[in-house]
């Protein structure tokens, strides 16, 4: 059974949580990098792995999933663009 | 496995082949005597061929294929065009010394660089793609109709792809009289062969080609050194591994430089000159007549006696070089003091975050690495040569994927870079710091020779404590073969990665410029019923006439339009991104909003960047326009100010105007499949 939202309803609403996972990992963490340097992570200060490495490898994983999910949200509504 | 391949991922896979062939050979070569020389010029007309034979066998006179690659480049491959024209000469020569000059801080590079790709994805991508036209002011003039904001979106463009094209070709010019010892402005033009060679015959089908074939020299090259250094201290291949056990070490042997007796002195000492030029400056114009006339007495003095010709001469050579007038006198000073200040103060740990004295200097350096990012981010979620990519894959599907591979591609260069730094200062505090100066590593004298390194014993101790050497950024990419003890043919792969950086995106800026003179201003605003054929002609001279203008002016080593590029994010996040995502997501902005959007953020970003940046504009005979910059946010991040105060207006302006009429609608219609399950409610 389809819910009652739009192709373009759902895709705004998949969009915003991605956006704020993005936000909430871009500004927010960064934000306590000095705090977050007293704990240890495979050897580095973990705040500086993070901004180093961890932080970069989550962003790759937001894309992936994001399309993904589109991908079924597509499917979802059969739409086969070009 | 090799059967599951596409026809192109196996012709890639030759072509990287057959590069790793090419390099075995030379290091045999080099075995049997060839000089390093000859092992450069190899590197030089080996690649170049290359890519002349990409773009020539891509050759086109079809418009789409043209600006958009006839729309055909599947999602992996555009992944890597991407790679290859987002990651510039800075990224790749100058990132790692950044990172090792700034530690914690220099990663916002790296965070917004790649942050911006997720921005892509979500917000802009898609859209882009289902769209379907051929350049950004396109997309802008369909969404709010009219010529203006199309003739706003192309100044944008060019004003933030111009810079950074010249500094394209400068690095050029720089990577090859460093490596083959051409001269500078013959380097720049053997460049601008480089870049013709696929852009003019072929467009975007070629430039992408060749891009994929750049893409695969550069991350060989950045990677290769790397990992053999990685080797050799740690035993690991896997640098991005293992270099936090690498870095544990050199926290602890800052511990121990750090507040060694030598350095504190030598800091101290610096700390006096800084005070002495801080006098000096004070003391203008009497200061300089004072020095003029001691010089003078001196000379006098020596000239009575019995000195040697040799240190009359060498002093007089000093007076000559003393400032002419007070102006240029203050302006050396406070240099000369800067860098003084610099280095007086205090080291701090590589891995530390937001270090300074009082919470107000911590608080500022937080604030100013995030405002780093948010700018990065969105400056690259709105450049106009990246956001081209996207019109190039056959789907939208495709276009969604094609993002995913780019910052793929782009995160294995962005995650190596840290640990560069990571493993050259590494050597350098193990090998360099409290040395004596007489028996430091070759690499040291040798990089010296060109000035990229500098070494002054203010102490006078023949000891070198940290303090006492500079380092230029662009040194630690370059002289980590030689830090390793590699052979020089790796030396000779890292130029040509360098030289693969450069011009990858020098031919997708050239394109981007191009494509908003000949397509949008020419063909939509001039000459609509222009032929086809015409359009091509048009197109391409004057990528010819951009591309020869952008040499000429790079051949001028022109210092300030290089740290221009940095600026080129702010300029581009202000103009587009706040016009691009409300014109997808809100079907309320008008184009009267996007127009004062756009000419705001635009002016705002621009104009803090001139207020906080210059003092004096000569050839506008302006004088003493400095202002404090606001909440500490640097220049390089005016874009704080520019997109917000853009969205802000777009919204406020819209809200008071009327929607732009059934034109918008049918436009986000069919960019949002906004009509796709409707029926359902």
């Amino acid at each position: 059974m389809k819910s009652s939202l739009s192709y373009w309803q759902k895709t705004c609403r998949l969009t915003l949580w991605f956006l704020l996972v993005w936000l909430l990992l871009t500004f927010v963490i960064n934000w306590y990098a000095s705090e977050l340097n007293q704990f240890v992570f495979l050897g580095f200060p973990l705040g500086f792995y993070l901004a180093a490495q961890g932080e970069l490898l989550i962003y790759l994983l937001i894309i992936w999933t994001f399309n993904r999910r589109m991908n079924a949200l597509d499917a979802e509504f059969g739409i086969d663009d070009e | 496995m090799f059967g599951s391949l596409t026809r192109l991922q196996r012709y890639y896979l030759f072509y990287t082949g057959g590069f790793l062939l090419f390099v075995g050979a030379l290091a045999l070569l080099e075995d049997h005597g060839m000089p390093p020389r000859w092992i450069g010029y190899s590197f030089l007309v080996f690649t170049i061929s290359m890519y002349a034979l990409i773009g020539i066998m891509s050759r086109t006179s079809d418009v789409s294929e043209y600006y958009v690659a006839g729309r055909k480049i599947p999602a992996f491959f555009n992944g890597m065009a991407t790679g290859a024209d987002w990651m510039s000469a800075a990224s790749f020569i100058g990132l790692a010394g950044t990172l090792y000059l700034s530690g914690y801080q220099g990663l916002a590079f790296g965070i917004g660089w790649t942050g911006g790709f997720v921005l892509v994805a979500l917000l802009l991508a898609p859209y882009l793609r289902r769209f379907g036209e051929y350049t950004i002011p396109d997309f802008l003039g369909a969404r709010y109709g009219g010529n203006a904001i199309r003739l706003v979106a192309v100044f944008a463009a060019i004003l933030a792809s111009f810079v950074y094209v010249v500094a394209q070709i400068y690095g050029v010019g720089v990577i090859t009289s460093c490596f083959v010892s051409l001269q500078f402005e013959i380097g720049v033009f053997v460049g601008l062969a480089g870049i013709l060679v696929c852009s003019f015959l072929g467009g975007m089908r070629a430039v992408t080609w060749t891009q994929v074939a750049q893409y695969v020299i550069l991350i060989i090259a950045y990677i290769t050194p790397v990992a053999i250094l990685s080797f050799s201290v740690t035993g690991n291949p896997v640098p991005q591994l293992v270099y936090g056990k690498v870095l544990q070490e050199v926290r602890s042997m800052e511990d121990q430089h750090f507040n060694a007796p030598g350095e504190v002195e030598a800091r101290r000492l610096y700390a006096e000159r800084a005070d002495l030029y801080a006098q000096k400056i004070m003391q203008l114009p009497h200061s300089l007549m004072a020095e003029r006339e001691e010089l003078s007495a001196k000379i006098n003095d020596m000239k009575s006696g019995d000195a040697q010709t040799r240190d009359i001469v060498a002093l007089e050579k000093q007076r000559r070089e003393l400032p002419h007038d007070p102006d240029e006198a203050r302006l050396r000073w406070e240099n000369l003091m800067f860098a003084a200040v610099e280095r007086s103060r205090p080291p701090v740990h590589h891995a530390e975050a937001f270090s300074g004295e009082d919470e107000a200097a911590r608080w500022s350096m937080r604030i100013n690495f995030l405002a780093l990012v948010f700018c990065l981010t969105v400056g690259t979620a709105a450049l106009p040569h990246i956001l081209m990519r996207y019109y190039t894959t056959p789907t939208v599907k495709q276009a969604r994927d094609s993002v995913f591979w780019s910052l793929f591609f782009i995160l294995l260069l962005y995650m190596t870079a840290p640990a560069y730094a990571v493993f050259a200062k590494h050597e350098v505090l193990s090998h360099l710091a409290e040395m004596p100066i007489s028996h430091l590593p070759g690499w040291v004298s040798a990089w010296a020779k060109v000035g990229l390194v500098s070494i002054e014993d203010i102490n006078g101790d023949g000891i070198l404590q940290l303090a006492e050497l500079s380092l230029n950024p662009d040194v630690i990419v370059l002289a980590t073969p030689e830090i390793a003890g590699m052979p020089y043919v790796i030396s000779g792969l890292v130029a040509a990665g360098a030289l693969a950086a450069a011009l990858s995106t020098a031919d997708g800026l050239l394109l981007t410029i191009t494509g908003a003179l000949s397509h949008d201003v020419y063909y939509r605003i001039f000459r609509p019923q222009a032929s086809t054929q015409f359009r091509l002609v048009i197109s391409k001279s004057l990528l010819l006439v951009v591309a020869v203008l952008a040499a000429t002016v790079a051949a001028q080593k022109p210092g300030t339009i290089l740290s221009m590029v940095a600026w080129a994010f702010s300029i581009a996040g202000s103009a587009f991104f706040p016009a691009l995502v409300l014109g997808i997501f809100w079907e309320r902005a008008t184009r009267q909003g996007a127009l004062a959007g756009m000419l705001v953020g635009l002016s705002l970003s621009v104009y803090y960047i001139v207020r906080v940046e210059f003092d004096s504009i000569p050839w506008l005979s302006v004088r003493g326009i400095q202002m404090e910059p606001w909440f500490q946010i640097q220049s390089t991040s005016s874009g704080v100010f520019g997109v917000l105060a853009g969205f802000v207006t777009i919204v406020v302006v819209s809200l008071f105007t009327r929607n732009s009429g059934d034109d918008a609608r049918r436009f986000l219609d069919r960019v949002r499949r906004s009509q796709v399950g409707r029926e359902v409610q």
